[in-house]
């Protein structure tokens, strides 16, 4: 569990953030409702947006986030397929490659390490190897991370294994606010984009701005944000959404780890070589300044940014 | 056993090349089970066809018994006992009857712990496709390896792992058997004749890795039989809208080896073509293709709504029940009373209400068990703090993060 600090006197200073919005009026809406809607969005305001995937059509999704999809665009816009990810991916960049502008969905992503080979080698490397001649905007989206006890085959998360290919975009949205604006953007982006979402967050409602709700809302890529502070307890602290695994927000970051001298990573990745791996590192590298003129002074410096142990869960116990 | 009737066999509509497949059918046919048992001998009904978009999906050809490759060389096929015309005697037909009676109750206690909360995750049932384990797992010895799928809690129980064991593997306790078998790659060695059995689904089978295996497996005659559960649904997705050619079978001879299709709803025409199948791998002859065409009666999991499917074909396979069939033929046969199995039936609720009370009292499995298991050789989690292994260390199992 997410282990929260003392605040030390004088050390930390709270930061106020607000990102919901309390009006009266504002609605709710699930996660579900948020991709549902930005892919319906998405695909009416540009007919080479298209869906392929598992399920996808008939079945109304395999976790009904694409539902009526199909009643309303047809079985050209949105393609049930066999199950073959390695076959489906790679007709999916290869369109990508001709110009339309697919939306790839994985049951889950474990399933896409049978794809992983199109994802990296064709779709991430080829605008480099091409000299910028060939854009590849396709979408790789589908629940990412622990369900509620589905065994260690379906439960890893891939935030780390993608975000380390340069060439991907890789984000991870919480709220809806979050799904909406994301996808919305990831579909619109011309370079492929893989989209983490999660299961268990797929019934979750959030309250949505006016603004949110607009047609033309997009959230631009590679800003994390402030989320709401825990003020409890006597507790400060400063919860950064990264949203966006790469880019990786590192100004961000930086900023709120020099304001408050410490750092809490969650994920929910293997540690080793994780995404808060990388975060400790970027610190490292921007914030972290190690003297070794003077020893007192390297020691001041040093304590004064401490870095606490990452902290990672296992969210899957039966196997 | 004579074949009176020559087989005719209907192709599938939407097949193109019906004239190549005609032409390779005919020459190689051989039917493999007799005309006395069950409703799949019925053979002039076909399903309805419905609309909605769903229509594609019923249009199977019920009328396929079971056809072989002409890779197989024409084989007369012995008949299973040559005093009697009947394929089982009394004691196998019990043996059948209780497993695959086993396995229907044990699938349905199943649901009912899902529902009360005691089992959690994904849950795939296996009610109306015993016959396909039943009909081949009763084949193999100890050493035989079986590989399968998730929908594989009857493929245990029929190769004799305890309903205890699988009843608290499902509930994740610490009793729980580990499901995998151990799939043989390696090439006869001497006085080797195991064989190992993989149960898959059509859905698979539109999967290149599919096709890697098949080749794989002829080219250096592995002792494998492959088994097709056809049950015509992969999840929602139907069979014929996934795929080009929706016989399987066929798939065998493109890669050299016979490919037969059977009636999986019939336990007894199963084990005809398991019985061929298996002693071919033993001989060293190499890999089959079989295509047991049946049907699941539940949904995909006990999550899924199950809406798609047209309930006249629900109700159609319904009547092919493989265990009601195999209790008709066993009464009507004489080979024992309606007691005996009422006996059985008797004896597997106990055994299956045993089994629910064995992994309910079971111990959750203590939260060290997130690193006992995860490598062979634990000197893998690498050196500690202190200059030792990290395994080495009597307290390792219980992590370091302070929950």
């Amino acid at each position: 569990m997410l282990k929260i600090l003392r605040q030390k006197a004088g050390a930390a200073r709270a930061v106020v953030l607000s990102s919901r919005n309390y009006s009266a009026s504002a609605k709710q809406m699930t996660v579900r409702e948020a991709l549902n809607s930005a892919l319906d969005e998405e695909m009416s305001a540009d007919h080479r947006v298209f869906l392929m995937g598992e399920e996808v059509g008939e079945y109304q999704g395999a976790y009904k986030v694409t539902k009526g999809l199909l009643q309303k665009y047809g079985p050209e816009r949105v393609v049930d397929t066999p199950i073959t990810e390695a076959g489906f991916t790679g007709i999916g960049v290869g369109a990508a490659y001709y110009g339309l502008r697919p939306v790839v969905e994985f049951m889950t992503f474990n399933f896409a390490m049978q794809a992983i080979d199109h994802i990296i080698n064709s779709a991430a490397k080829t605008n480099y190897m091409s000299s910028g001649n060939i854009s590849v905007p396709v979408v790789f989206r589908g629940p990412n991370g622990a369900a509620a006890g589905v065994g260690a085959q379906h439960s890893q998360c891939y935030a780390a294994w993608y975000g380390a290919i340069p060439g991907l975009k890789v984000l991870s949205p919480y709220s809806s606010e979050d799904a909406r604006g994301l996808l919305k953007a990831a579909i619109r982006d011309p370079d492929p984009v893989v989209f983490l979402e999660n299961e268990l967050l797929y019934g979750e409602s959030f309250p949505v701005s006016e603004e949110v709700l607009d047609a033309g809302f997009s959230t631009p890529i590679g800003k994390a944000k402030a989320a709401e502070i825990l003020a409890k307890d006597g507790i400060d602290a400063e919860v950064i959404n990264l949203r966006s695994i790469r880019p990786l927000d590192r100004s961000t970051i930086n900023a709120s780890v020099r304001k408050t001298n410490r750092l809490v990573t969650v994920e929910e990745g293997f540690p080793q070589h994780g995404v808060g791996a990388e975060i400790c590192a970027s610190i490292v590298e921007d914030s972290l300044v190690i003297s070794t003129l003077q020893s007192r002074g390297s020691l001041g410096q040093m304590s004064q940014c401490r870095m606490l142990l990452t902290l990672n869960e296992w969210l899957f116990r039966r196997l | 056993m004579a074949c009176s009737a020559a087989a005719k066999i209907i192709h599938n509509p939407l097949l193109l090349s019906s004239s190549r497949s005609a032409e390779k059918s005919d020459s190689g046919c051989k039917i493999l089970g007799p005309s006395s048992f069950l409703g799949s001998t019925s053979m002039s009904k076909k399903l309805v066809s419905v609309n909605k978009g769903v229509s594609r999906v019923s249009r199977r050809s019920a009328n396929v018994v079971a056809v072989s490759s002409d890779v197989v060389k024409e084989k007369k096929l012995k008949s299973s006992s040559a005093a009697s015309s009947l394929l089982i005697t009394k004691e196998e037909g019990l043996v059948l009857y209780e497993d695959m009676v086993l396995g229907r109750f044990f699938e349905d206690m199943c649901a009912q712990m899902y529902y009360r909360g005691k089992m959690f995750g994904f849950v795939h049932l296996y009610n109306g496709q015993e016959a396909v384990s039943t009909g081949f797992i009763k084949f193999l010895k100890k050493e035989d390896c079986v590989v399968s799928t998730y929908r594989d809690h009857v493929h245990a129980l029929s190769k004799g792992v305890p309903a205890r064991e699988v009843m608290s593997e499902l509930f994740g306790k610490t009793t729980g058997a580990a499901f995998t078998s151990k799939y043989k790659r390696e090439v006869l060695k001497e006085n080797c004749d195991e064989v190992t059995l993989a149960f898959f689904g059509d859905g698979t089978c539109n999967n290149g890795q599919f096709f890697e295996c098949l080749n794989m497996a002829a080219l250096w005659k592995l002792p494998i039989v492959f088994v097709v559960e056809n049950n015509l649904w992969a999840i929602g997705m139907s069979h014929l809208r996934a795929t080009s050619d929706p016989q399987i079978w066929k798939k065998g001879p493109a890669f050299g080896m016979p490919g037969v299709h059977v009636d999986g709803m019939d336990v007894l025409k199963v084990r005809e073509v398991a019985n061929e199948a298996i002693a071919r791998a033993r001989r060293g002859e190499g890999p089959t293709l079989v295509e047991c065409e049946t049907y699941r009666f539940r949904g995909h999991s006990l999550a899924d709504p199950d809406e798609l499917r047209d309930p006249a074909e629900k109700a159609h396979y319904a009547t092919r029940d493989p265990i009601t069939a195999l209790k008709k033929y066993i009464l009507e046969n004489n080979l024992a009373s309606e007691a005996e199995l009422k006996a059985i039936e008797k004896k597997i609720d106990e055994v299956v209400e045993d089994a629910v009370e064995f992994a309910d009292e079971s111990p959750v499995p203590a939260r060290s068990q997130l690193l006992e298991n995860v490598f062979a050789d634990p000197r893998g989690f690498g050196i500690g703090p202190d200059g030792k292994y990290r395994c080495e260390d009597p307290k390792f199992t219980e992590g370091t993060a302070q929950v």
